[in-house]
């Protein structure tokens, strides 16, 4: 087993990449409908809740992804 | 029932999903080489990790649908099942039970079963745990079909089998490591995917008080109408909740339900093992603001002509797991469907994840090594938890059509931990505890307790007896009925094991060193900061629960 493999990414990883990914994509969806308006709107829609939900994800994932990141990189170099 | 439409972007989010766990199954399979990789994650997982993973294993179909489905119906006393039935459970597993297990580095419960009686109560347990596991495993296909049937109107028959291949495949390819973080995904995307549904249902009402004086005083207390069982919902006494839910049932599940303890077992260390329930009771507690409020939200809605609210109906009844998913249709928009959406269906495969990497375990370690084949090598009981992985998921399609004609998730659940994990709860007390216990008044105690649950169910099923003859109530629900056969099939067991070990050969004292408490060396911890002590957690979760209760009373 190479040393490369021995070193298994945290979860915290994919859950950073899962909250990046979904929230980012909220996030850009909820743009578009501000200045494209949806046919029809949904129950306090006025509160844009896309919008700022989906920032909030966002913001959340890269804190995690970066940690894990560097959390990695500290056991490689602890491994080296 | 008209189906609720995706848009692109929903259906995007879903499909990241789909790879996301997929593609982590494939990633860790390089990591999985050996039998303990596979069976327990290689023992290496933080407390956190193991935390969050005991409660992401619970978080499946049963939380999410059928408990807010429930609190319509029978309003605050679901959280029953969020605070006494559960926290006290949780911390007595952490602070006097968790020592016996870990340090006996069992790889199951029916493996502590044998060390500590003998192996046809291992047996007996293994394939009543194998039974129950793949039952409830159904009912997370169930209820993920029945999402997927809602949402988007597809074909009941192509959404179980569709889930359950994805399952089969991430759970064959690195077992309970790829559950493990499949369910800790599952726990973030449930709060981002739906504490917004509750936050928004709040904000329309107009306050957590304004939805109080909105429902009827028995759907809105915790305590202080369970003297009268016929002035609360769930047509419950206080008897029945603390005996039944908060003992026999509570104690049954999260002590003894090897799905749960399982994640435990996964930790690094002692202190990360016992810390593992204390972490998920806090996580535990703050649930009932998604479903129990969900719930009452849903009800204030329905119960308001103006608001155009309403929960589905099927064959001309409602069908009181649609409220989550009307609530999500009636406040998000696209892209926001697509993570509720999501939501729901990482908590239906990730409860069924953490089933059938529970029974694969159970099967391999506890029926096919201990039966069938006694030598296997390490890589053949690695290729035996692949295929009973497959099998399990296979077995569980074929209950999950079974599931589906039942009133409600939530109370086939009950019913099934009521025949299971209730009698086993008293002879792993007794196990524990007391040391002259013997094997066959284990065994004979744990298959009394069975039978008598079961039979007492197909009694009331069937109008044998009176379900108020169980209750000791004039009226009383189908899940008051469930408590109270909880507790006499445990008191049941508990009295026959006594009696039986008072009449059979004890086992020598020295057997049982490191597996009873009284000839256990006790378990201290390394000398750490009080903040890192699991005792004080426990105690911190202990007063939150306090003041919860008194606070809904």
């Amino acid at each position: 087993m190479s040393k490369e493999m021995k070193i298994m990414k945290p979860i915290w990883y994919f859950v950073g990449l899962m909250l990046m990914t979904i929230g980012g994509i909220i996030l850009i969806t909820g743009l578009y409908h501000l200045f494209t308006p949806r046919a029809s709107a949904k129950v306090l829609a006025e509160l844009y809740p896309d919008i700022w939900w989906g920032g909030i994800m966002l913001l959340v994932g890269v804190v995690f992804f970066v940690l894990s990141l560097r959390a990695v990189a500290k056991q490689t170099k602890a491994d080296r | 029932m008209e189906a609720i439409g995706l848009s692109f972007v929903d259906w995007i989010i879903i499909f990241i999903y789909f790879i996301f766990v997929l593609g982590i199954g494939f990633y860790l399979k390089r990591y999985t080489t050996s039998d303990e990789d596979f069976f327990l994650a290689g023992r290496k997982n933080s407390a956190w990790v193991a935390g969050l993973a005991f409660l992401s294993a619970n978080l499946g179909a049963l939380e999410l649908l059928g408990m807010t489905g429930n609190t319509f119906k029978y309003g605050m006393y679901v959280a029953h099942f969020y605070w006494i039935g559960a926290i006290p459970a949780m911390l007595f597993l952490a602070l006097y039970m968790m020592p016996f297990y870990y340090s006996s580095r069992i790889k199951s419960v029916p493996g502590y079963l044998k060390l500590r009686f003998d192996e046809k109560t291992r047996v007996l347990n293994a394939i009543s745990f194998g039974f129950m596991t793949v039952l409830v495993s159904g009912i997370n296909l169930y209820a993920m079909a029945l999402v997927l049937h809602t949402f988007f109107g597809w074909n009941w028959d192509v959404s179980m089998w569709v889930s359950a291949a994805t399952v089969a495949v991430y759970v064959s390819l690195s077992g309970l490591m790829s559950a493990i973080f499949t369910e800790i995904i599952q726990f973030f995307l449930i709060w981002f995917g739906l504490f917004l549904v509750t936050a928004l249902g709040i904000i329309e009402i107009g306050s957590l008080q304004e939805i109080f004086n909105r429902i009827p005083e028995a759907y809105s207390t915790l305590w202080s109408t369970s003297s009268d069982p016929t002035q609360n919902g769930m047509l419950v006494t206080w008897g029945g909740i603390v005996l039944g839910l908060g003992f026999v049932l509570s104690f049954g599940y999260w002590t003894t339900d090897f799905l749960v303890v399982q994640r435990a077992f996964s930790a690094k260390d002692m202190r990360s093992a016992r810390m593992a329930p204390v972490i998920a009771s806090f996580f535990k507690m703050a649930m009932p603001f998604i479903v129990i409020f969900g719930g009452l939200i849903a009800l204030v809605l329905s119960r308001d002509p103006n608001s155009g609210f309403h929960l589905l109906h099927d064959g001309g009844k409602v069908n009181y797991d649609s409220a989550l998913p009307m609530l999500i249709a009636r406040y998000y928009p696209s892209g926001l469907v697509g993570l509720g959406v999501t939501a729901l269906l990482a908590g239906f495969m990730a409860g069924q994840a953490g089933n059938i990497s529970a029974f694969n375990t159970v099967w391999t370690y506890d029926i096919y090594q201990s039966v069938i084949n006694k030598k296997a090598s390490s890589a053949h009981l690695l290729w035996m938890g692949r295929v009973a992985t497959v099998a399990g998921v296979l077995i569980s399609l074929v209950t999950a059509y079974w599931a589906k004609s039942m009133p409600t998730i939530m109370d086939y659940m009950q019913a099934i931990f009521s025949w299971v994990n209730a009698p086993l709860f008293a002879t792993m007390l007794l196990g524990m505890f007391i040391k002259w216990i013997t094997p066959n008044g284990a065994f004979w105690g744990l298959l009394a307790g069975m039978g008598s649950s079961f039979t007492l169910f197909l009694a009331v099923k069937f109008a044998w007896i009176e379900k108020s003859t169980i209750t000791l109530s004039s009226v009383a629900s189908d899940m008051a009925a469930n408590f109270w056969r909880a507790w006499w099939a445990w008191l049941i067991c508990f009295g026959v094991t006594i009696v039986v070990s008072l009449f059979t050969q004890k086992k020598p004292e020295k057997e049982l060193v490191g597996l009873v408490k009284g000839l256990t060396q006790e378990t201290v911890d390394q000398p750490v900061p009080l903040l890192r002590k699991p005792e004080f957690w426990a105690v911190i979760s202990l007063i939150i629960l306090v003041v919860f209760n008194i606070y809904f009373w």
